[in-house]
């Protein structure tokens, strides 16, 4: 098997793999928001910064190839990292006290992980449409990071409900249907992309706060922590399947 | 008649010609407010006039958020006592879900989380920022004046460090509940998240019994406060008022749930059982100009004869009884201080305060021994409305949450009538009633100017709570240099017109 250097340390990894891929296999944490272990990369996050021999890459997109040297856990990195997610914060209206994605929300915990203790960049305070039009999902642009992992669910279950429109700041979360609206599009709240939300953007309505503090995910584990637990396993079955 | 006997001084004729003279901030109350008396040459007190310099809008920024949320986002109007509004936002989106009677446990749980809320805030007003002036003495120097000067002073340390027991035992009483001190979740639309855990049940149990010693203690030591300079006391801030209070429909004190009554200053019963969903048409609010702050009334008298006030002295003055013992017999002692009648003291306040912490701790120990709050059903399910209003007895008095809806669920209007705002024309004729007896003619000193506070430290005002007149009164904004120099003023107008100046 070839091998890469993660942090110092040799894992293997198998031809085709991403960098990051080769790291959660091994359960070896990249920080990431965009990447699903289930979908295809999308490389817009760039949570998941390392430095390849030398040189800044994105781990989801980048591929692993023998001989490399990679930096992932440097405070370097960790300053870039940073600086990211505090963008995100101020990008969008992302409210932690009222929220009730809190202490299930991805990047709150991203937060939290990094060691972020203010926002650095002034708030955007952008206006957004909220629409609860759906019966049973609530579409709250606030919290949209872009993330695309919506779009890509909604194309694996089969029905591109949702599409990111617009460039750069004028990116904007839209809903296919004829009037743009959640309630008249064929959104199922069974689907995938109903669930797959890092933060409090889609989400099932009527399900708040239902979990009581210190059972939430991210009360008594970090991101890294859930990461490797529950998205490794779903890599490795990815790729057992692909063996069979 | 329950006319404002000092409200003459709300407005001088001729402010222009009057020497000003500014209490800012207004020292330990929650929030920023500030008082501003006008006195002539002969220092005649001509204008005193208690200002919310506060602006928050929670009213606004709610509305196009669902429902589900509301609890959780109002209780962030306070970090004192932010369960009170979370479980009144919570009893107004019970309505809104169509749940009129959560279960047996969920309710339970609720009036667990609020008695630990009450006693919490309770002990952190009387001990932290009200006793120094009546332990060390209203003349007394303003650096003595705090809660750590009486742990470093021999006879009053333990008094003191069982106030901050108090407080500690009733944030973890809301802790077990809600999964943090300060602002957790907890409360659902039609129920609570959670029963009480074994182990917090464990814990609170064994400390039960000292609490109620302690709130014993408080209760003897404001009780011998007062009655040591009785005559005082009594006449200090004294003003008559009517008193609303919740009650249950036996009469009861009641915190959590139960119906509107309104006592009037001669004792008798103007108005009982009240429908809380309806409280529109009974309460009406005055904006005035010069505060941020609106004047409540009683519709019925206008705003002149129908000003009120509420909290703890509101509500032991409105109850038969109070269903816990130790607390009904300190009830009926208290009482006798005006033979029956409304006790109308302002500084009786705090005595009501601490009958209140022991009553909470009694109703601590009833509860922590109940079997619902171990198992049972924790959520009802109905027909949704529109429209829901959920109110409470907070520590500070009662406290109206009401919220409409639109088709999806997102929020319209809301509306809340927060404790303190009852009290706001009480507090003005309180500090002008200290005005107007003590510092009249007087060259004014700190200790004259600290009798002000005194009198608006009384009613345990929670200021950044009551600042809810959206758009009635001018919006100013300073740019100030770092001399402290007012470099540029933007002032917004109630019709919306803006002005430089």
């Amino acid at each position: 098997m070839p091998t890469i250097s993660f942090d110092g340390q040799e894992i293997t990894f198998e031809p085709g793999q991403t960098i990051i891929e080769a790291a959660m296999a091994s359960d070896l944490y990249i920080p990431h928001l965009c990447w699903h272990p289930d979908f295809p990369p999308h490389g817009s996050c760039k949570l998941c910064s390392v430095k390849v021999n030398g040189r800044i890459c994105s781990a989801c997109t980048f591929p692993a190839a023998e001989g490399q040297e990679v930096v992932s856990s440097s405070e370097e990195v960790r300053q870039l990292r940073l600086r990211l997610t505090q963008m995100l914060f101020v990008e969008g209206n992302h409210f932690c006290p009222s929220c009730e994605k809190s202490g299930q929300c991805e990047l709150q915990a991203m937060g939290y992980y990094l060691g972020m203790t203010d926002n650095h960049y002034p708030h955007f305070f952008p206006v957004r449409d909220i629409d609860a039009s759906h019966p049973h999902v609530l579409l709250d642009r606030d919290r949209c990071i872009f993330c695309e992992l919506c779009v890509r669910a909604s194309r694996a279950d089969g029905k591109n409900v949702f599409e990111l429109a617009g460039r750069g700041i004028h990116t904007r979360l839209v809903v296919d249907s004829p009037s743009g609206k959640l309630g008249d599009s064929n959104l199922d709240v069974n689907d995938r992309a109903a669930h797959i939300c890092p933060v409090g953007a889609i989400v099932v309505k009527e399900t708040a706060f239902r979990i009581p503090i210190g059972q939430r995910k991210y009360d008594r584990r970090t991101i890294a922590e859930v990461s490797v637990a529950e998205e490794a396993p779903l890599l490795r079955k990815r790729y057992e399947q692909k063996e069979d | 008649m329950t006319e404002q006997k000092y409200r003459h001084l709300e407005t001088a004729e001729h402010p222009e010609t009057l020497r000003r003279v500014a209490i800012d901030p207004v020292t330990r109350v929650e929030g920023h407010g500030k008082v501003t008396l006008l006195l002539d040459e002969d220092n005649r007190v001509c204008q005193a006039r208690l200002h919310i310099v506060e602006f928050r809008g929670f009213e606004k920024f709610i509305q196009g958020r669902p429902y589900w949320e509301v609890p959780v986002l109002v209780q962030r109007l306070c970090g004192i006592c932010p369960v009170s509004h979370l479980l009144a936002g919570a009893k107004a989106i019970d309505r809104i879900v169509g749940v009129d009677e959560i279960p047996p446990s969920a309710e339970k749980l609720r009036r667990l989380l609020h008695y630990g809320q009450v006693l919490q805030s309770h002990a952190l007003h009387f001990f932290h920022l009200a006793s120094p002036d009546l332990l060390f003495g209203f003349d007394s120097e303003a650096e003595k004046r705090n809660i750590l000067e009486l742990l470093r002073t021999d006879r009053f340390c333990d008094i003191a460090l069982e106030g901050i027991k108090l407080r500690k035992f009733g944030q973890e009483v809301i802790r077990a509940v809600i999964g943090k001190r300060i602002h957790g979740v907890g409360p659902l639309p039609g129920g609570m998240n959670k029963h009480l855990s074994a182990e917090d049940r464990a814990c609170l149990e064994p400390q039960i019994d000292e609490v109620i010693r302690w709130s014993q203690n408080g209760l003897a030591l404001i009780r011998n406060i007062y009655l040591a300079n009785a005559d005082y006391h009594r006449r200090f801030a004294v003003i008559r008022s009517h008193f609303m209070a919740l009650v249950t429909n036996r009469g009861s004190h009641e915190l959590y749930d139960g119906k509107l009554r309104v006592k009037g200053d001669d004792g008798r019963i103007l108005y009982d059982q009240l429908n809380d969903q309806t409280y529109t048409d009974h309460i009406h609010e005055q904006v005035k100009t010069w505060s941020y702050m609106k004047f409540p009334y009683l519709a019925a008298l206008g705003p002149e004869e129908g000003w009120y006030r509420v909290g703890p002295l509101a509500r032991i003055n409105t109850c038969d009884f109070i269903d816990s013992p130790l607390a009904e017999k300190a009830r009926q002692e208290f009482l006798q201080l005006d033979r029956g009648l409304p006790v109308q003291a302002s500084l009786a306040y705090h005595w009501a305060r601490m009958i209140e912490i022991l009553h909470c701790a009694e109703k601590i120990r009833e509860l922590l021994a109940d079997a619902d709050l171990y198992g049972g059903e924790l959520e009802a399910k109905g027909e949704k409305r529109h429209e829901g209003v959920g109110i409470i007895e907070a520590p500070r008095g009662v406290l109206i949450h009401h919220y409409c809806i639109d088709e999806d669920g997102l929020v319209t209007k809301a509306n809340l009538i927060v404790s303190t705002t009852h009290n706001n024309t009480a507090m003005n004729e309180s500090i002008r009633q200290v005005a107007d007896e003590y510092l009249d003619g007087q060259v004014l000193t700190e200790p004259l100017l600290n009798r002000i506070e005194i009198a608006i430290r009384a009613y345990d005002p929670c200021l950044s709570c009551a600042t809810h007149a959206i758009g009635k009164m001018p919006l100013q904004v300073e740019l100030v240099d770092a001399a402290g120099a007012t470099r540029q003023c933007l002032i917004r107008h109630a019709d919306g017109q803006v002005v430089f100046q």
